[in-house]
């Protein structure tokens, strides 16, 4: 159908019988999109005196911003924290897999690991916006080396570090490129650490509290500094006290810098945080919110053992302990699983839920105008659009014809578009 | 004129839905022969774009070969303001329909020459071959569009500046505060509104029953400009119980009593709908 736009030739899309969600809530509106950008249909209407080139009905599903996962180790047999020659490969199959669980954009996540490792993988992988062929790569997530020794968790010993003097210099040194790198996560209470999060936070690097026995008040003092998120909350971190709150007292501080925020990731896996504490943080602070999966090499792959970063994991059912142990080595549930455990256990709305693994997140990393949003001129997702369907009712996703992916499983569904269609 | 009186709201926008929809279909619009419906806004016609909707959304109706024009648009709100005209019409009419938007005409309130716009919307009237069927509201003063109290019965469409009264009507649009609140308006005239072939006026409410009463009850007068169209060979006026409330008995029982010739007009078309 020749279409009458003035403004571009290329053809548009109306999303119809959906919801979607927008303003911090879901509204039954029509959603229109031309090359992988929103549009605003009244604009196009009186402007351009245009209209729609294909209608897709939703029949009543929920559109969804893609959801960004700031922190994810691996999966599907693939470890990104493994000195291997193929690592950009591993980072495209894993970005790949994770659209089927509605994620379009993720951190890469390396754990502790010696400076070869580091010099080895971090040039390997760049910051790139994703498509059909694959979630996009906003930056890697580097948890430690300079983590607290008592709340190493499942993070090597040998490899763990502290500041010398020359702060930023000597994380280089150990690193080898932050180019490409949008989170660090550290212990603040390692001395010198101060400087380090200041020059971090300046560099547009979020920094991140986590693997730390810090109290309070070394919490704020980085926060102040410019730390901005916490690290799987209750976590490897000192529990809640109520004469010291530790980290967790950072959700309720009063010594967080006006005009700032902290958010906090949550695994909402159902084992790594108990739902009554998950609930305690959700209503302490909902708006700092991030679900993270946190997951690990052997998610998407059957039971048994497999490598992360330096050692061999061992999953029982749901469960991933370092092997022989009882220590919870990370997630296998993915971020379709945990924004529905995250919704039932805490009981809050699908919007919330929703916005707790998009919107939160792009806040978080500072690119919320383009992306965890459905707003017009966004991305909703990359350049090429993604939309994310899910259907909080039971009955089996409904997957239109033309996308390639088709949804496993649970109540949720994906669909993948791009241009030129597969109609 | 016929007056026809609903038992409340959604009754009467039901009627008036109907009789439009009777009208387009009767007409038989095709490629080269629009049907050209002049519409208003407001509260009074939410019900009756409704029940339009869902006409065109059960496939009894169609808007493809309908042109529109509307009566009126503020001056100076951006035109993607939520409380502008434009808006208005979109969110509440064109977005759920089949209309083509080169069909639709709306006043631009922000055009650099007033004057010429409005004769421009006066031309394209004309070109569309004068409008079959004026669906307006009146306002608490008796006027329609933004024909104030002592318009010019035979007015063209111009720039007026509204009334006290029609500011704080609107008021409540604009969260209250009435320095918000444009204070000019492009309108079609009294008399452009009379060229058409056929008028049809909606209201509905207590509030609106005196202007009602001036505007069939007593003579034809600037000061209640809806009164000219008395003046007008094909006029109906669409009404609810409490918009008869200053009404003589004799007038209310007189029409109420034509009802059953009158429901003939907004019967379902023969099982054949005839679609475009």
């Amino acid at each position: 159908m020749p279409s009458n736009k003035s403004v571009s030739d290329a053809p548009i899309t109306q999303f119809i019988n959906c919801r979607i969600l927008r303003d911090n809530e879901l509204q039954r509106e029509d959603l229109w999109v031309r090359e992988g950008r929103i549009l605003d249909p009244e604009k196009l209407f009186f402007d351009e005196q245009g209209y729609a080139d294909k209608r897709v009905d939703c029949e009543g599903s929920i559109i969804a911003p893609g959801f960004i996962d700031v922190q994810i180790n691996g999966g599907y047999g693939i470890d990104f924290s493994q000195a291997s020659e193929d690592v950009s490969d591993g980072v495209s199959f894993v970005a790949k897999k994770i659209l089927e669980h509605g994620v379009t954009s993720f951190c890469p996540t390396l754990v502790t690991s010696p400076p070869e490792v580091y010099h080895k993988v971090l040039p390997q992988v760049k910051v790139h916006d994703g498509g059909p062929h694959g979630a996009g790569v906003l930056g890697f997530h580097l948890e430690g080396p300079f983590i607290s020794a008592e709340k190493k968790g499942a993070h090597p010993e040998k490899y763990l570090r502290t500041f010398k003097s020359g702060g930023l210099e000597h994380l280089m040194e150990v690193y080898g490129s932050l180019d490409d790198v949008a989170i660090v996560t550290l212990a603040p209470e390692l001395p010198g650490s101060q400087s380090v999060v200041r020059e971090l936070s300046q560099r547009g690097i979020t920094v991140s509290l986590g693997h730390s026995a810090a109290d309070l008040s070394q919490a704020e003092e980085a926060v102040q500094q410019g730390a901005s998120f916490i690290t799987h909350l209750f976590n490897a971190m000192l529990p809640f006290h109520h004469r010291d709150p530790g980290i967790v007292g950072l959700l309720t501080s009063d010594g967080i810098p006006a005009g700032r925020a902290v958010y906090y990731g949550m695994i909402a896996d159902g084992i790594h945080t108990n739902p009554a504490a998950l609930r305690i943080a959700h209503r302490a602070h909902p708006s700092g919110l991030v679900l993270v999966t946190d997951a690990i090499t052997a998610m998407g792959l059957p039971p048994g053992r497999h490598t992360l970063g330096q050692q061999v994991i061992e999953i029982q059912g749901l469960h991933a302990y370092v092997a022989g142990t009882k220590t919870l080595s990370g997630s296998i549930a993915t971020m379709d699983m945990c924004v529905r455990h995250f919704k039932q256990a805490s009981g809050c709305s699908v919007q919330e839920a929703l916005e707790a693994a998009s919107l939160h997140p792009a806040q978080l990393l500072g690119i919320s105008p383009k992306k965890g949003k459905l707003d017009y001129g966004s991305d909703a997702g990359q350049s090429r659009l993604h939309l994310y369907f899910c259907l909080p009712a039971v009955r089996a996703a409904v997957v239109p014809p033309l996308c390639p992916q088709r949804f496993l499983g649970c109540s949720f569904g994906l669909f993948s578009w791009w241009g030129e269609g597969a109609v | 004129m016929k007056l026809i009186i609903l038992n409340d709201y959604d009754q009467a926008s039901e009627w008036a839905a109907k009789y439009i929809r009777n009208k387009i279909l009767q007409f038989s619009p095709g490629p080269n022969k629009y049907f050209t419906l002049g519409l208003p806004t407001g509260s009074t016609p939410l019900g009756c774009y409704k029940k339009l909707i869902e006409y065109y959304k059960n496939g009894d109706l169609s808007f493809q070969y309908v042109k529109t024009f509307n009566m009126d648009e503020y001056v100076g709100l951006p035109r993607d303001h939520p409380e502008s005209y434009h808006s208005f019409m979109w969110n509440n009419f064109f977005k759920h329909i089949d209309i083509k938007a080169e069909n639709t005409h709306i006043l631009d309130g922000n055009t650099a020459d007033l004057q010429a716009e409005c004769e421009s919307f006066e031309k394209k009237i004309t070109a569309a071959g004068g409008i079959q069927l004026f669906v307006g509201g009146i306002g608490p003063d008796g006027h329609i569009a933004f024909n104030e109290p002592g318009s010019s019965l035979v007015s063209r469409t111009r720039v007026k500046t509204l009334a006290k009264d029609t500011i704080m009507a609107n008021a409540r649009f604009f969260d209250g505060d009435l320095s918000k609140v444009p204070t000019m308006a492009l309108t079609v005239g009294v008399g452009t509104v009379m060229d058409a072939k056929e008028v049809m006026i909606l209201i509905t409410g207590a509030h609106k029953a005196f202007a009602l009463y001036k505007a069939i009850e007593e003579g034809v007068n600037h000061m209640w400009t809806v009164s000219a169209f008395q003046q007008h060979p094909q006029t109906i006026f669409v009404c609810d119980e409490d918009a008869t409330l200053e009404l003589r008995v004799k007038t209310v029982k007189y029409f109420k009593g034509m009802m059953h010739v009158h429901n003939k007009l907004v019967e379902s078309p023969p099982s054949e709908p005839k679609k475009n």
